[in-house]
């Protein structure tokens, strides 16, 4: 295990190789999830303002 | 000429958002197998090159990673020339939610080329190389078209003008491919994409193969993945979207 760890002395090219690769899947995986979920925020925010508008007032009411 | 019905529906926005929903899942999942056999693979099972040592398993991801920025390079430009001529905003969807994607694999292919650079060729960064030369531009043509989008406060403005950019810019491609056969350079030639046999032995072939298949599948994943959020944020006022955030009235 420690010699495939230590990948016969390059292990400080190899493993940060493989590491920079899987941080930049995982940032765009977590970075679709986040803008999604803040276009829906968005989105619901937009719905409740026009409810909000949509709703009358007390003199329209009257 | 008459279209098929499911060329239509591409076009429309709640169907293309519900079939990326329901593929997002699968993709993920393959991807995940594939990544996982494909480094297990090139890191544990392939035997150490006879030149290079270990370190030559930073080519089981490298030239992967290369290959799918220029390809989200491909997706994005030919998306944007398609929503530019046919005004089909959903092109303009998939071609920005391409560029980010593109922009971050650009950036990894040159890291990992530069790490796998220094124990091989003795530097981690060359000038005169035309390969890393050529994408290193594709880097700033991505940078280009997301810093043009962000200068327009209207996003139509912003698809038509950052199209074009996109679509001029698809001519560095095919130079960063043939770069290695039109000029001298550190880079090796093809060893893999050209006519004859590929040179490199089937035991490292394997795991070279799994790996392109892993980051293909991975970036229509991450594109999909992506395009849903684009979707709602253009289609925001549609009643479908505010059907779909839980509005009654809409």
């Amino acid at each position: 295990m420690m010699e495939f760890l230590r990948m016969g002395g390059e292990a400080a090219y190899v493993w940060s190789a493989y590491g920079i690769t899987l941080a930049v899947v995982l940032f765009n995986a977590w970075w679709a999830r986040w803008t999604h979920q803040q276009a829906l925020e968005r989105a619901r925010a937009s719905l409740s303002e026009t409810r909000t508008l949509k709703t009358p007032t007390v003199r329209q009411v009257e | 000429m008459r279209l098929p019905r499911w060329f239509h529906l591409l076009g429309s926005p709640p169907f293309v958002y519900g079939l990326a929903g329901r593929l997002v899942p699968w993709l993920r999942a393959i991807a995940i197998v594939l990544l996982l056999v494909g480094a297990y693979w090139g890191l544990a099972v392939a035997p150490p090159d006879r030149v290079q040592g270990e370190v030559y398993r930073i080519l089981f991801l490298h030239p992967q990673v290369a290959y799918i920025s220029m390809m989200a390079y491909v997706v994005m430009a030919v998306s944007a020339g398609i929503g530019f001529i046919w005004r089909i905003k959903l092109a303009h969807a998939v071609a920005v939610t391409a560029a980010p994607i593109g922009t971050t694999f650009t950036a990894c292919a040159l890291a990992t080329g530069a790490i796998w650079g220094r124990p091989t060729w003795g530097t981690f960064w060359q000038w005169t190389d035309p390969r890393i030369m050529s994408e290193t531009l594709l880097l700033f043509l991505f940078l280009g078209y997301l810093a043009l989008r962000a200068a327009f406060d209207d996003r139509d403005k912003a698809d038509r003008v950052s199209a074009i950019l996109a679509v001029v810019g698809v001519v560095n491609v095919p130079i960063i491919h043939y770069s290695v056969i039109w000029w001298n350079s550190l880079h090796q030639g093809p060893s893999f994409m050209k006519l004859d046999k590929p040179s490199i032995a089937p035991e490292m072939l394997t795991p070279f193969l799994i790996m392109i298949a892993a980051f293909t599948v991975c970036f229509y994943w991450l594109l999909l993945n992506g395009l849903r959020g684009q979707i709602v944020e253009r289609e925001r006022d549609t009643r479908w979207v505010k059907q779909l955030v839980g509005g009654r009235e809409a």
